[in-house]
């Protein structure tokens, strides 16, 4: 792992990528910092972190773009296999490389709270309490983006496919607020996200029966449930995608509250998405 | 060395590979020969454990490929037919990336990429981005970094694929200097290569093993009779005479030659035995000189024409009886006999010809 770790990691200083997605991260930490905390005359660091993880759904997919799509693209992927190599050293190696990209960053970020201090009084623990969950944040949106760029040869493909579900993740909360929160509605909604992972897993397997029973699975109790309860469903919903957004869920670590269910939510998307990246690198060992 | 069992490798509909069987032996270099889409690099893929085989096994010096990839891995180096080179690194930079992903310690990794540089003359070109190299150089860093850890077996795809003569040239000097030390197995569509390279050769067409033998039995897979050319300064009812007379030939062809008063004879011979003698004495006794008397070495291109075509024109419903028939019967008897079908098949087609 430590091999593939060190390529990657050098390789993000040779090509541009690196080097722009430190770049624009910075340049809109400083752009905040001297509005929110400069201009704005407020010494919490926590409220510039939760204008800035809007800065990631652009910055994010320039750095992952590369990460397997380019591999295929080149056929350097065929080495990757003949090396003696596990999947799991090829993944995490990458990951892990992208993730110490975005370490530089935040390590520069974590000296605007002393920063601050010196002007007026800071809460550290909640500054950086808000910055670990931000870097975890960004490791999550990682793995997703990772998941995206195995998905496709091409980089340009994997950054638009990348920027799209970000945007989709940020916007969630949003778009939720637009749907009726009566019973029938979330029902609704429900069935349709059934039916599209369903749609994902038969695009996956290409197998209809697992995806017939994957939406027979989903579906089936749903609806059980909304005959005999439906006055469960009222607002559901809603509460399910603020539950799931990864964005929505960060603002707690504004209000200074360390919360830690948020925290492990990160991580097991991060597990998700890398180990949904190791299975889509396998498969094509078996396409 | 490689014990490759019945793989078979099916992309959607089409299989690509048929049940084929083969044994690699410690210290020989293999020629894999095929034309194009034959699926010479699907079942290389499968050896290193690029891809995953739909059916059937690879061991590589006792690991299984699939239960103990990594071990078996560590035996093989690979060349895939697209050299996997990373244009923003320099080929030092690269093999030391190679050499810590095969896991070999820093100094040793370093003294090994020298000896390797060294062996494979990128010196001068070991710290120039990979990206400015031209295709020579950069086959040279792919085969590098296929001998890099020492592995004993040495796999390449198609090495020689678009480089100029005198490149092709080094290349196989060097396929050669490491067939000293190591097994190679090399693919190719080119039969010189093979025939200049290889001391083994393995013919596959269509996902079929056609004929796997050493590269001089191969003639005698394909017909028991060798042919003798010679040109005689006497008239054809002496030669004819003359020739009934020795045993061994199976028939002759008799023409006037492009001198006046020379024939051009060209027998078809037992190939175990040699009556060059028994012409000479016989030809002397009737005072008819001997011109020439030679040889007609059959051409590995010849056969592997023969064994291709044959296959090709065989209709897909036998190619499907060769799976089944690689799946029933194991063992080594298995490619003998598929091969006699083969050229059984070749036997046939020649006589509808001759008769056409």
């Amino acid at each position: 792992m430590s091999a593939i770790f060190k390529k990657e990691f050098k390789s993000y200083f040779i090509n541009m990528s690196g080097y722009v997605f430190m770049a624009f991260l910075l340049l809109f930490a400083g752009i905040y910092v001297t509005a929110v905390n400069l201009k704005g005359g407020y010494a919490a660091f926590e409220i510039t972190l939760s204008s800035m993880s809007m800065v990631f759904l652009f910055v994010i997919p320039i750095l992952t773009m590369r990460s397997i799509a380019e591999e295929r693209h080149s056929r350097t992927d065929q080495l990757l296999y003949a090396l003696p190599l596990r999947v799991s050293d090829i993944v995490l190696g990458k990951f892990f490389a992208m993730l110490a990209v975005l370490l530089i960053p935040i390590a520069v970020m974590s000296i605007y709270p002393l920063i601050l201090s010196m002007f007026g009084t800071v809460n550290f623990a909640a500054s950086y309490g808000a910055l670990l969950a931000f870097f975890l944040l960004g490791g999550a949106l990682i793995a997703i983006c990772m998941f995206m760029s195995a998905l496709t040869e091409s980089q340009i493909i994997a950054a638009v496919l990348s920027f799209g579900v970000l945007l989709a993740a940020y916007l969630m909360s949003g778009i939720a607020t637009l749907i009726p929160t009566t019973a029938m509605a979330s029902f609704l909604c429900l069935i349709v996200v059934s039916l599209l992972l369903a749609a994902a897993v038969w695009g996956l397997t290409r197998n209809p029966v697992i995806a017939i029973i994957a939406a027979a699975v989903c579906i089936l109790p749903l609806s059980a449930l909304y005959y005999f309860r439906a006055e469960l469903f009222v607002g559901l919903f809603q509460k399910i995608l603020d539950v799931v957004s990864l964005f929505t869920r960060f603002e707690n670590f504004i209000y200074g509250i360390f919360d830690v269910g948020a925290i492990v939510y990160y991580l097991s998307v991060t597990v998700f998405f890398l180990f949904l990246t190791a299975q889509s690198v396998e498969k094509r060992r078996w396409s | 060395m490689i014990e490759v069992k019945n793989l078979t490798k099916r992309y959607g509909d089409h299989l690509a590979v048929k049940g084929i069987s083969f044994t690699v032996e410690e210290g020989h270099i293999y020629g894999f020969l095929g034309p194009n889409g034959a699926g010479k690099s699907t079942t290389m893929n499968i050896i290193t454990g690029c891809l995953a085989a739909t059916s059937g096994s690879v061991t590589v010096d006792g690991h299984d490929i699939y239960d103990e990839p990594l071990e078996a891995k560590r035996c093989v180096g690979y060349l895939p037919e697209q050299p996997p080179l990373y244009f923003d690194m320099t080929p030092f930079e690269y093999l030391m990336f190679v050499a810590e992903a095969k896991g070999i310690e820093y100094d040793k990794a370093l003294r090994q990429t020298r000896e390797i540089i060294e062996m494979t003359r990128l010196g001068d070109h070991q710290n120039r981005l990979i990206r400015n190299l031209s295709k020579g150089y950069r086959q040279r860093v792919g085969i590098a970094q296929a001998m890099l850890g020492d592995p004993r077996v040495i796999i390449l795809d198609e090495p020689t694929v678009g480089l100029d003569p005198k490149q092709i040239l080094e290349i196989r000097d060097l396929i050669r200097e490491l067939g000293r030390e190591k097994t190679v197995i090399l693919s190719s569509h080119i039969m010189q290569e093979v025939q200049a390279v290889c001391d083994r050769v393995m013919i596959i067409s269509q996902g079929v093993l056609v004929a796997s033998a050493d590269i001089n039995d191969l003639e005698s897979l394909i017909s028991r009779n060798s042919k003798l050319c010679l040109s005689v300064r006497c008239d054809e009812a002496t030669a004819d005479e003359v020739l009934g007379s020795i045993e061994g030939i199976e028939s002759a062809e008799i023409h006037p030659g492009k001198q006046e008063g020379v024939l051009d004879i060209t027998l078809s011979v037992l190939r175990d035995v040699d009556p060059r003698d028994d012409i000479f004495f016989a030809m002397a006794d009737r005072r008819c000189p001997i011109i020439a008397m030679q040889y007609e070495e059959s051409k590995l291109e010849d056969i592997f024409l023969r064994l291709t075509e044959a296959d090709a024109a065989a209709p897909a419903v036998e190619a499907e009886e060769d799976v089944q028939s690689a799946a029933t019967d194991e063992g080594e008897a298995e490619y003998t006999s598929q091969f006699s079908t083969a050229a059984y098949r070749v036997e046939e087609e020649n006589e509808e010809g001759k008769e056409e």
